[in-house]
């Protein structure tokens, strides 16, 4: 692989929170994975796997506990002085997923989309700046007469358009999208999903798109990666993941997403996992999704499985794949 | 066709606000039929929860100004029913499963209390037999230690369980009716299975009638046996779940259906986005509410409503293109002009 061809990589990423005393919340554990230029990479999972949390320790939101993060070619280091610091900030942004409280309410759009310009670009005169955020309101398809607009003027779907607008205005190279669509009306996420795709287009950018619904996942992602409980279970390109999923909760997880088409839903064979996801706080031992795996076995619970490439670049983490000589034979 | 359980007859609700009266549902009918699912579709704010609402009688007088049309249950028009006659009625025989179980349950009364609540309301029965039921019921929804759970706080409960709970409540009565609305939105996708599952079961074996509301075309694809399709407070299109999805007559639904990906198509297709947004109705329009969104717009359609076209089965929609003059424009406005002039 050419490494030349990767923006970011993140080895052995660790992030746990304090929760009470001497108890942590184990948000994220051991995550490795790398994306590359131009490329987007779906990251999907349950609420409380963990995906929001690793989003916003790619971009600096949040000071990993151990592990590294390689962006560009230069480690992050969160020492860094102001001015290092400022500089791959900007080059790395994030669309938030409710576009109600992800914006101001007491600033105008100009006043929204130009505070990272301020910072950013000092250099920029007021006009300059103004005709910059006419620029991007018309890139994101609004108009330049919505410049003196209050967020409480618009829809759903066009503050999310603001929103994408705030995050292109310091020209990133990679954008964090944190369930973008998932508070919209099934109408307007199509126009959404449609607005980020043209943009990844012209303006070659990076994406890491987190949601819960696969079905637009699979739709705007290259790769996916699935996550559970603070590890990723199986990364994978797209059309691989759900032509052949390889992790039982990969599995389990397509077949409950409800297909709109009746007749197929009366045929389908669906897998139903039993019981909920457990306490991040104390996740079980072994294969943190020993508790509700349907194909268990007896290494499970007691042994953590790593993250291998089962088969050319397919990774997963399940003892089924790779280290074939420790599973033996369960009688 | 058997007497419907359930039959809605040109419903009509307006609200109050700031900004005006917002006719919130324009003229919904439906009918439903004993043991069947039907499914309301739509957008936020297409009158899909306040048509819900007004079948158990939820909104507040002050806030929904105007209703008119009638809600026929068992013969009787329970539009027109008393606070003391609607209260015998909820819980007992047409219930409300709501989309977030944390909000709906009373975070400060154990699980089986509120289980038994209903019970001593509707069905007089004894401490001890409510008490049993409650833990029947609890067992029945798939909670584990329901002897134990029953003593329990909402608080202990994970966000799947608690909606479990809900539902328990809600059929605690034996209700002819269920009213879900949004009932797996605020779920993940493996506990949503499992509710939908649930509920599926739960309907074979009780015979209830659902509404389901929802805005998830999927869930509509395993749950539903029919489909009424709202838009801007009216139902645009209604039939059974097979002629929805593969013979779609509005515009509307189509556009649902094709803006949305699925998981066996190609990447490369591009999604078919409905353009503009919905409409605002403090300020409705002369004509179809779709009209400024619709790729097959005709002179017609912005100045006329468009009326309900029936085929066979059931199917109906509401739009000017199944109109047999579509082919011939100015004809269609012309005699529509002349309609509405006499009219």
């Amino acid at each position: 692989m050419d490494k030349s061809s990767v923006l970011i990589e993140v080895n052995h990423l660790k992030k746990h929170f304090p929760v009470g005393k001497n108890k942590m919340l184990q948000a994220i554990d051991d995550v490795s994975f790398h994306i590359h230029r131009g490329e987007t990479l779906g990251l999907v999972g349950e609420s409380g796997c963990g995906k929001s949390t690793l989003g916003r320790t790619l971009i600096q939101l949040y000071e990993p506990d151990s592990g590294e993060i390689i962006f560009d070619g230069q480690k992050l280091n969160s020492n860094a002085g102001v001015t290092e610091r400022r500089e791959y900030t900007r080059k790395m942004q994030m669309i938030y997923q409710d576009p109600y409280s992800s914006l101001n309410a007491r600033m105008t759009v100009m006043e929204i989309i130009s505070e990272g310009l301020i910072v950013h670009r000092p250099g920029l005169l007021k006009e300059e700046r103004r005709r910059r955020v006419i620029e991007l309101l018309e890139l994101v398809g609004l108009s330049p007469k919505h410049v003196n607009r209050y967020p409480h003027e618009f829809s759903g779907g066009q503050r999310q358009r603001i929103g994408i607008a705030r995050a292109l205005a310091v020209e990133p190279q990679f954008i964090v999208a944190d369930e973008p669509i998932a508070a919209l009306d099934v109408s307007i996420q199509a126009q959404i999903v449609n607005l980020l795709k043209q943009l990844q287009r012209e303006k070659q950018l990076t994406y890491l798109f987190i949601a819960h619904d696969l079905s637009m996942v699979k739709y705007i992602s290259d790769r996916i990666a699935v996550m559970y409980l603070g590890q990723l279970m199986e990364l994978v390109h797209s059309e691989e993941l759900y032509r052949r999923p390889l992790h039982p909760y990969t599995e389990a997880l397509l077949s409950a997403i409800p297909i709109p088409d009746p007749r197929l839903e009366l045929s389908r064979e669906r897998i139903v996992l039993q019981g909920d996801v457990p306490n991040p706080i104390t996740p079980p031992s072994g294969c943190r999704f020993h508790t509700r795996c349907p194909k268990v076995m007896d290494i499970c619970s007691t042994v953590q499985p790593q993250f291998t490439e089962a088969a050319p670049y397919h990774y997963v983490r399940c003892h089924l794949y790779g280290s074939k000589e420790v599973v033996a034979c369960p009688e | 066709m058997n007497r419907p359980i359930l039959a809605v007859d040109n419903l009509e609700v307006s609200f109050h606000t700031q900004s005006g009266i917002v006719d919130a549902v324009r003229g919904v009918s439906f009918s439903l039929q004993k043991g069947e699912t039907l499914a309301i579709v739509g957008e936020s704010g297409s009158g899909k929860s306040v048509t819900a609402k007004s079948i158990l009688g939820l909104l507040p007088k002050q806030i929904a100004s105007k209703r008119a049309g009638k809600i026929i249950y068992e013969g009787k028009n329970i539009l027109e029913f008393s606070l003391r006659k609607m209260q015998a009625l909820r819980g007992a025989e047409i219930s409300m499963v709501f989309q977030d179980p944390m909000t709906s349950l009373n975070p400060t009364m154990t699980i089986g209390k509120q289980l038994m609540e209903g019970l001593y309301r509707h069905r007089k029965v004894s401490k001890a037999k409510a008490a049993q039921k409650a833990v029947e019921m609890l067992q029945m929804v798939g909670i584990p230690n329901a002897e134990e759970r029953v003593n329990t706080y909402p608080h202990q409960f994970s966000g799947g369980m608690r909606q479990r709970v809900v539902i328990a409540m809600a059929l605690a009565c034996d209700p002819k009716i269920l009213i879900a609305d949004e009932p797996t939105t605020a779920l993940d996708v493996t506990i949503q299975a499992q509710i939908m599952d649930l509920m599926r079961n739960l309907q074979k074996k009780t015979g209830t009638a659902i509404i389901l509301i929802t805005h998830d075309l999927g869930v509509v694809a395993k749950m539903a046996q029919k489909v009424a399709v709202m838009y801007a407070g009216e139902i645009v299109e209604t039939g059974p779940v097979e002629d929805i999805f593969y013979r779609p007559m509005h515009p509307y639904t189509r556009g649902l259906l094709q803006s949305m990906p699925r998981l066996d198509a190609p990447r490369d297709e591009p999604l078919i986005p409905i353009p503009g947004f919905p409409p605002d109705l403090s300020h409705p329009q002369r004509g179809c509410p779709f009209a400024p969104r619709c790729a097959h717009v005709m002179k017609v359609c912005n100045a006329f409503f468009p009326l309900p076209k029936e085929t066979h089965n059931g199917h109906m929609a509401k739009c000017w293109l199944l109109d047999e003059r579509a082919n011939h424009r100015d004809r269609l406005v012309r005699e529509c002009r002349e309609v509405s002039d006499h009219g």
